[in-house]
């Protein structure tokens, strides 16, 4: 157990702490403004990596996969809104709950239908493949170091689009008080369709840049979308900040947890038992950690309501 | 066409009851197969429909339970039939073959289980409580996956069916008379709970919890019972299941299935007494026709419940009887 395998699990945390929050920031803004949850955002991922993968294949062109995918996940988002979402805003969660569980059935088998069930493959693009020096002599693959950096960015990017912009301000009012926000003459329709072709194109990026490091494949959603909702649960439903930390809690429970459980049991067990008791116990991590965040506080970190 | 709610309820009951019996006369064992599914699936909704329906709480991990009992007659069984002891900590016991006993195994481990989560989940309400279910749901998932003492990812296969003492197990419609019977039990017993003074303080703390509270009773005490109790249904349920298909594995333990117990129970109409086992006939018959049909049989399913939750609401009870609401 070298500072070396730390230092670079503690990256691979952090890379799926963002990708994480790609994922968390959309739903949690779509809740936090809408009042909507959002069960479909994981096949948006699919989408998004689909397209990418499919474009990126045809072209060669790696970023013209990624604007593929922002673009075909945008796009998926806002045709959803407008069909299907926007009639039950106002409705109980329990249709929300089940309007999006079926748009997961369509979407799904829809995809399966066009690209079969066989996974499809995104290669990772040559300028950042291979990995890179860092200091203190760590060898890290330049791509994921990539999903880190461009993770941070797009968190600074949103946090400047809500607190700094006049769009922010209307997203944030519309947050508080829907009614007064249209009196005073926003067009909250079209602020709807645009906060939730946000969060598509968000998560259908995270499917993209994922897409690289894993396959492609139908039902790849749906594991990230339940670790996106603990994600806003521990962060607090509604708060992008809540969703930040969340998201990096997780990444990191979740690595860390998987490669030292089973060392920490070695400790005092033998070596096949500390295996399989470590890896249990470390499938269930970020699970334990909700629990306790939630007796600790019911609302999670940062949300102020029920 | 409107009819009375009794009416709806009975033949849906004969229903069920028909269609395996027509199948045995003109031997179609399939058929009857189809049928204990619809059963057991329904019993499992019933259980989740004392909480979603009368509580008023979605939970959207109940296959949880489901799991739970579908692992508690694996591991029994698997014990039994490899003549090995499980061992408990506590005490080392043999596994058993005998449909009661892994029916209260089932019921104890997951009402126990229903104790622990609803005690945690009910602190949360709304959108909270839905995702912390399901997160729930995710972890026994995953724990079961890593279980590799009963099969992990690949499950558990259970070569001879459990045995009901009098009875023949493995003859297709004497299991479905057994999950038929506990169906008609459960449902009785539902409608006795819904009537009862626990029934209808549940049915307020739903639509008011702060009078419920203001006449002395303890809302989220009332909430916890109903968790127990639905959990206990739907883990036998859940043991019944495995008994069926002779199988256990995590996918008992998805999320999915536990998105398909809401989707029974709003097929049929919610809060409803019936509406689960309308609705799981009806699921089982679009899975077996409509998977004939296409293998893509979900993207129909999908546009049916988009269909029922923006244009019907009520479900097919509601739709039968012409009262949207289920609720006095």
């Amino acid at each position: 157990m070298s500072t070396i395998l730390v230092i670079e699990q503690i990256l691979n945390g952090l890379q799926f702490g963002v990708m994480l929050f790609l994922m968390a920031a959309g739903l949690t803004l779509i809740f936090g403004v809408m009042g909507l949850i959002n069960l479909a955002h994981g096949s948006l991922y699919m989408v998004g990596a689909f397209a990418a993968a499919a474009v990126a294949g045809a072209t060669g062109s790696f970023l013209l996969g990624l604007i593929a995918a922002l673009a075909a996940a945008a796009l998926a988002g806002a045709l959803v809104e407008l069909v299907v979402i926007r009639r039950i805003y106002n409705a109980p969660h329990l249709d929300q709950v089940l309007a999006t569980f079926a748009l997961i059935l369509i979407f799904s088998e829809g995809t399966r239908w066009i690209f079969g069930s066989f996974p499809l493959f995104l290669d990772i693009p040559k300028a950042l493949s291979g990995p890179v020096t860092l200091p203190g002599g760590i060898q890290y693959p330049l791509y994921r170091l990539t999903l880190i950096g461009i993770g941070l960015l797009i968190a600074i990017g949103l946090w400047a689009l809500i607190e700094r912009t006049r769009l922010g301000i209307q997203i944030r009012a519309g947050e508080n008080d829907r009614e007064m926000i249209a009196a005073l003459g926003v067009d909250i329709s079209k602020l709807y369709t645009f906060v939730f072709a946000l969060g598509a194109a968000l998560a259908g990026l995270a499917g993209a840049l994922v897409g690289a490091i894993q396959s492609v494949q139908v039902g790849m959603g749906e594991p990230v979308l339940i670790l996106a909702f603990v994600v806003i649960v521990i962060g607090g439903i509604g708060s992008i900040r809540g969703a930040f930390i969340g998201a990096l809690l997780v990444g990191l429970t979740d690595t860390l947890g998987g490669v030292f459980l089973p060392e920490f049991f070695k400790l005092f067990m033998e070596t096949g038992a500390a295996q399989k008791t470590g890896s249990a116990l470390a499938s269930m991590g970020i699970y334990v950690l909700m629990g306790l965040v939630l007796i600790w506080r019911p609302t999670g970190l940062f949300g102020a309501r029920a | 066409m409107r009819l009375s709610e009794p009416l709806v309820n009975t033949i849906v009951l004969a229903g069920l009851l028909a269609v395996p019996l027509y199948a045995l006369v003109v031997d179609e064992p399939f058929t009857i197969t189809l049928a204990t599914r619809a059963a057991i699936l329904a019993l499992a909704a019933v259980g989740l429909n004392i909480l979603l329906g009368i509580g008023g709480l979605v939970s959207f991990g109940h296959a949880v339970f489901f799991g739970i009992g579908g692992y508690a007659m694996g591991i029994l069984a698997f014990h039994a039939q490899t003549y090995t002891t499980l061992d408990l900590a506590v005490f080392t016991t043999e596994g058993t073959k005998s449909m009661p006993v892994i029916w209260l195994v089932a019921m104890g481990l997951s009402a126990a289980i229903a104790f622990l989560i609803g005690l945690l989940s009910l602190r949360t309400s709304g959108v909270y409580f839905i995702m912390i279910t399901l997160a729930f749901g995710q972890m026994f998932f995953y724990f079961a996956i890593s279980w590799a003492q009963y099969g992990g990812e690949d499950g558990l296969s259970i070569y001879v069916r459990n045995g009901f003492p009098g009875l023949n197990t493995l003859v297709p419609i004497q299991f479905f008379g057994i999950c038929f019977t506990i169906l008609c039990i459960t449902l009785f017993l539902k409608a006795r709970l819904q009537a009862s003074s626990f029934g209808l303080a549940l049915n307020a703390a739903r639509q008011t919890p702060a009078r419920v509270e203001t006449v002395g009773l303890n809302p989220t005490r009332l909430k916890l019972l109903a968790f127990v109790i639905s959990g206990a249904i739907t883990g036998l349920a859940g043991a019944l299941f495995a008994d069926l298909n002779r199988f256990v594995s995590p996918t008992m333990f998805s999320w999915q299935l536990s998105g398909e117990l809401i989707v029974l129970i709003i097929i049929g109409g919610v809060g409803r007494l019936m509406g689960p086992v309308i609705g799981a006939c009806i699921f089982v018959a679009l899975e077996h026709f409509l998977g004939g049909l296409t293998e893509f049989w979900h993207v129909y399913l999908g546009i049916i419940l988009l269909c029922i939750v923006l244009f019907g609401r009520g479900g097919v009870i509601g739709l039968l009887t012409g009262k949207v609401g289920a609720h006095v």
